[in-house]
């Protein structure tokens, strides 16, 4: 059993209390009934008066509860399971749940960004307290009412007891409010769970399948104005002149002019990244109006710095200079160790830039006037665009609000918010509210793109076929996808590591899983090599490093657990009967870890008409306790055909700075006849908080793809996109 | 400009646009409509399929000029209250993860259903490839086809 320490939470609900008219006590707010979700669930009337009990949630005078969700839904499922969370510890009916999307309150909430799967590994401790809390003055208000000790109340599913006397949580929601919080709070045992590790569907599911207006591009607002961009062709291009001659005179259209987000002394944080900055801008009374006036612009562009191509990148890639790598750990005497090898391996990968391609386009709905900015829209990183609009708006940050929508997608685009900005400047230009919308090929050929890597891997088996040395030199343009502390790093006694990076103008950032994306399909792959070098099964020889690493690690700085990394090949193992494949199908199996979650794949593979057609793939994921079955195993789900899909089709290339895709039609995504035909998902089960799940599921399939690839075909395949026909890097 | 007298939901819907406005943003724009979203506009992704006289089409490459008499079903017009078999099958599988492609997917999954009750794998697999979901809920999607097509038909 769980004790916390109330007081960070506590200080937090105090400044709610304040917001709320409160001193010290927590005291009840008379808000408008929230109509939302009625439809939902059982939730059959609303309720008279609602009595917040912290910032988290509040509750009806009829037993409704409305539970906050605090960060940005991008698909992820949070806005199910972080308000669960809730549930589980305030003990509540989840049938009369209403979620509500939280406001942007950075002294309230923790940490509303969704990024780097980790919203409820850090929401974990204050959703269970904001839960446990409100329960317990709900406790005091019936022990009053009762006149018994608080510790002899129970509750379940929003009703409290004692000795055969039941009250409702609305019956006594009024009291409770007024109740002071304890200093410090138990928390349930996590084996009395009883909402958290069952399956709940989502929580706006019923509004998704009937299209109900949910996402950003569906704001509409009174007055509202439509606005679009014309963007530089070609990174390294900037804006010479134009004429907006003809565009200004197409019906329904309100304004055409240039314009800059980031101006040339404006202080960038890292949530800023935008290759662009300078646009044309078109402003209409609706899209297609804007649409047909765009393509009337007479731009001129011209060249502000190199203007870069795929064939150079290639060129570069096959000659990078010593200055430019560094050592970023070293166990041993691996150079030594090559030398005197009986057998040594060495091979390269590459892989391409990707574009994110968010099904729903960048866009944001803006309305700033000379004192205030109201902003609308996808983004996931609110809390420091708020910070990045009140620096260019010249508006103090109390004047910024940003209101998150549903997100058709995120993928980590949206932690660079410059279309936040960009419709902020237009509606400040305009005096109008307005939505700035990007077609696909705005927002396909103004990314910020996954960079293109290259990783060599070299490896030294003694005559006994034992591992004695591991190199592994990555990089990329311009990042390096390199770990070095993560597996085999630990397992091998002479051990290298080496970075390395080549600059670019490309704009560039975090994409699903960033840099594992590209190294653990590759590392997956190379050690499937070895193992087969060494004449061994490949999971027996990744368990046999894994018992290295767990019984007599190298280094100290190793960031993964042996055991649970173990633990996921070992149910994999089992789960896909390892060894007693049907004739015809061809395997290959993977394990990685990242985002403080294992997870190990096997995929099978026919070949049909000599093409390869995936028949399964079989997932083990440890990700310590599983809050929301159904949604985690959508995940799981959907990132391995999301990291199948990457590998074997997709690229971004360049010819002189301009991208060579611009929509679906030249860049490649996986679609339903490509995807695998089942994928099975198991989770291990554990007590352990939960970890990340957003991207772990992404990466490690790659390499068992690539592994199973080889079986089918007798090749194996170093470059991505596998399918690629017409484009190779390297 | 012109007017066009368009069947919408089974309402009479008067617009008064360019002809060469698509239907997508006559849908989006003008009606209010906003369940049937925009991908690509370049009917590669089918995130805006709606059906006209019950036949899948990409609403961003279709002009309004060319509706004349069709009558056009959105997502909000598949059923009064959410409970299509269809849409009741993507509730029970719980297919969305951010849920934009859906609509499109469902649109083109009932077209499917229309003309074939019965689909195979494979056909699912081949009806459904002009949809694109990046959060890659196929695998589901295909589940809840299968459960749609029994409901339907039980």
């Amino acid at each position: 059993m769980a004790i916390l320490k109330t007081k960070v939470g506590r200080r937090s609900f105090l400044k709610t209390s304040a917001l709320a008219g409160g001193g010290l006590m927590i005291s009840f707010s008379w808000l408008a009934s929230c109509k939302s979700g009625k439809d939902e669930k059982k939730v059959s009337e609303m309720p008279d008066e609602w009595f917040e009990l912290n910032g988290y949630l509040k509750i009806g005078n009829n037993g409704v509860v409305t539970i906050m969700s605090p960060n940005p839904e991008i698909g992820q499922n949070v806005k199910t399971s972080m308000p669960m969370i809730v549930a589980e510890e305030l003990d509540v009916d989840w049938e009369t749940v209403i979620v509500e999307q939280a406001p942007l309150d950075t002294k309230l909430f923790t940490r509303q960004l969704a990024g780097g799967s980790q919203s409820i590994r850090q929401g974990w401790n204050s959703l269970r307290m904001a839960g446990a809390t409100a329960r317990d003055v709900l406790r005091q208000a019936a022990a009053k009412k009762w006149n018994v000790p608080k510790e002899e109340i129970t509750t379940s599913k929003s009703v409290l007891e004692h000795k055969g006397k039941k009250l409702g949580y609305g019956e006594v929601a009024a009291e409770a409010a007024s109740m002071t919080v304890p200093e410090e709070i138990e928390l349930k045992s996590k084996g009395d769970f009883s909402i958290v590790g069952t399956p709940r569907v989502n929580v706006d599911g019923k509004k998704i399948v009937t299209g109900k207006p949910l996402y950003g591009l569906d704001i509409q607002k009174e007055g509202m104005l439509y606005a679009m961009m014309e963007h530089a062709p070609a990174f390294g291009m900037k804006l010479k002149s134009f004429d907006a001659a003809e565009a200004k005179a197409m019906p329904g259209i309100k304004d055409v002019f240039s314009m800059k987000s980031y101006p040339d002394d404006y202080e960038r944080q890292w949530s800023d990244v935008a290759a662009f900055s300078e646009f044309v801008v078109v402003v209409g009374n609706s899209t297609w109006e804007v649409l047909s006036a765009k393509k009337k612009l007479k731009v001129e562009w011209e060249k502000g710095s190199e203007l870069e191509s795929t064939a150079d990148h290639l060129a570069k890639l096959d000659n990078i200079p010593d200055s430019v790598v560094n050592v970023a750990r070293k166990d041993g005497d691996p150079e030594k160790v090559f030398q005197n090898a009986a057998k040594v391996i060495e091979r390269t990968y590459t892989a391409p830039f990707l574009s994110h391609n968010t099904l729903e386009p960048m866009n944001f709905f803006a309305d700033v006037t000379a004192d205030k900015a109201e902003f609308i829209g996808p983004i996931q990183t609110p809390e420091f665009m708020e910070k990045s609009a009140s620096a260019r708006l010249g508006l103090p940050l109390e004047k910024i609000d940003i209101q998150m929508t549903r997100m058709g997608g995120g993928f980590g685009r949206r932690l660079y918010g410059h279309f936040l900005i960009e419709a902020g400047v237009i509606s400040q230009k305009m005096k109008a509210p307005v939505k700035l919308v990007y077609t696909r090929e705005d927002d396909m050929t103004f990314g910020t793109y996954r960079p293109a890597y290259r990783a060599d891997y070299k490896a030294a088996l003694d005559e006994n076929n034992n591992l004695i040395a591991f190199h592994v030199k990555a990089g990329g343009i311009p990042e390096s996808p390199l770990f070095a502390n993560r597996f085999p790093a630990g397992a091998v006694d002479n051990y290298l590591a080496e970075s390395w990076t080549l600059e670019s103008n490309i704009s560039v950032g975090a994409f699903r899983a960033p840099r594992s994306n590209f190294i653990a399909g590759v590392e997956q792959a190379f050690i499937d090599e070895v193992a087969e070098a060494a004449g061994k099964d490949p999971i027996d020889f990744r368990l046999e490093l894994m018992e290295k690493a767990k019984n007599a690690p190298v280094g100290k700085d190793n960031d993964y657990d042996a055991e649970r990394y173990a633990g996921v090949l070992r149910l994999v193992r089992e789960k896909s009967k390892w060894g007693s494949e049907e004739k015809g199908v061809h395997r290959g199996v993977s394990a990685y870890f990242c985002h403080d979650s294992y997870v190990a794949n096997v995929v099978d593979l026919e070949m049909k008409n000599n093409e390869p057609v995936i028949k399964k793939v079989y997932c083990a994921v440890d990700c310590g306790i599983v809050v929301n079955p159904i949604a985690a195993t959508n995940l799981v789900e959907g990132g391995t055909v999301d990291g199948i899909g990457h590998a074997m089709y997709s690229a971004m290339t360049f010819k002189d700075g301009k991208p060579d895709q611009k929509n679906f039609d030249t860049y490649r995504l996986i679609r339903h006849s490509e995807a695998p035909k089942d994928v099975e998902v198991h989770f291990v089960k554990s007590d352990i908080d939960p970890t990340g799940l957003g991207e772990p599921p992404f990466p490690p399939v790659i390499g068992a793809l690539a592994n199973a690839l080889y079986k089918a075909s007798g090749k194996r395949t170093y470059s991505q996109p596998f399918m690629a026909k017409s484009f190779q890097l390297g | 400009m012109a007017v066009f007298k368009l069947k919408i939901n089974g309402k009479s819907r008067e617009v008064d646009v360019d002809p060469f406005t698509p239907l997508l943003w006559v849908l989006r724009d003008h009606v209010g409509l906003v369940g049937t979203k925009f991908g690509c506009g370049i009917a590669q992704c089918g995130a805006c399929t709606v059906h006209v006289d019950g036949k899948a089409v990409r609403s961003c490459q279709m002009p309004v000029q060319l509706i004349g008499e069709g009558e056009v079903t959105t997502i909000e017009g598949l059923s009064e209250e959410g409970d299509h078999p269809v849409q009741k099958a993507w509730l029970e599988q719980d297919v969305p993860q951010c849920g934009y492609c859906q609509a499109g997917q469902i649109m083109s999954a009932t077209a499917l259903l229309k003309e074939n009750p019965n689909p195979t794998d494979e056909e699912i697999e081949t009806a459904m490839s002009g949809n694109i979901c990046r959060c890659g809920t196929y695998t589901r999607i295909k589940r809840a086809i299968k459960s749609a097509a029994q409901n339907q038909n039980a």
